[in-house]
């Protein structure tokens, strides 16, 4: 049953992945591409945790602790451009 | 799949791990369908972070009984994306007000706008009692 409800999440979290390509590609302002971005880290580290439960193994959650640091620091600073136009003031 | 699990704990997985990705979907197709960079704003931070707490907790439910003892890399995930996703939208809301994104025309008190564009940074005790700095 374990095993069912994982190739669900797979698929669901799959097309949300792609929802969030096609945000990124048509999204008329630089702030709707950094959301759709933002929106894209977080789903690949959904996939990366029901993926290291599929595996039973725990070096994956590793991975995801790196790609929620990078992708917030990434966030912040594209932020941080668009307002102020420089990143290290 | 290595382990035998329980089938009420199974049972508990199967559903954490469901609607966990159900709404990573549900933000997802908000953040394509809704009209405007404001609204849009809302699917993503609130729908997939609630998502993303329920995949987290069935993970640690998983890894802690596969594993025998607590498994804190998922507790640290969990914290750190609550703690962050408030703050990146935040980032962005700041973001779009000041590139002044148009909002849809039903837009509430959207007078407030200019206020809230302008507004800036309160000053502290210490900048007002040193005007020198």
């Amino acid at each position: 049953m374990l095993m069912t409800a994982l190739y669900i999440a797979f698929a669901l979290i799959s097309v949300a992945l792609l929802l969030n390509v096609i945000g990124l590609a048509r999204g008329p302002s630089i702030p709707d591409r950094v959301l759709s971005l933002d929106t894209l880290y977080i789903n690949s580290i959904a996939l990366i945790i029901v993926y290291g439960i599929a595996e039973a193994s725990t070096i994956h959650f590793e991975a995801a602790l790196l790609i929620a640091m990078l992708g917030f620091v990434s966030t912040a600073a594209l932020c941080k451009y668009m307002v102020r136009g420089d990143i290290i003031e | 799949m290595s382990a035998q699990l329980p089938t009420l704990l199974e049972l508990l997985l199967s559903a954490l791990i469901i609607f966990g990705a159900a709404l990573v979907l549900i933000g997802s197709i908000g953040l394509v369908k809704l009209p405007d960079f404001f609204t849009r704003l809302h699917a993503p931070t609130k729908a997939t972070t609630l998502g993303m707490g329920s995949l987290l907790i069935a993970s640690l439910i998983f890894t802690s009984y596969v594993t025998g003892d607590l498994s804190v890399q998922q507790l640290l995930i969990t914290l750190f994306l609550f703690i962050t996703a408030p703050i990146a939208a935040h980032m962005l809301a700041k973001t779009a007000l000041h590139l002044r994104i148009q909002t849809v025309e039903s837009t509430a008190n959207s007078e407030l706008q200019k206020a809230a564009r302008e507004r800036t940074a309160p000053q502290t005790s210490a900048e007002t009692a040193e005007p020198g700095q």
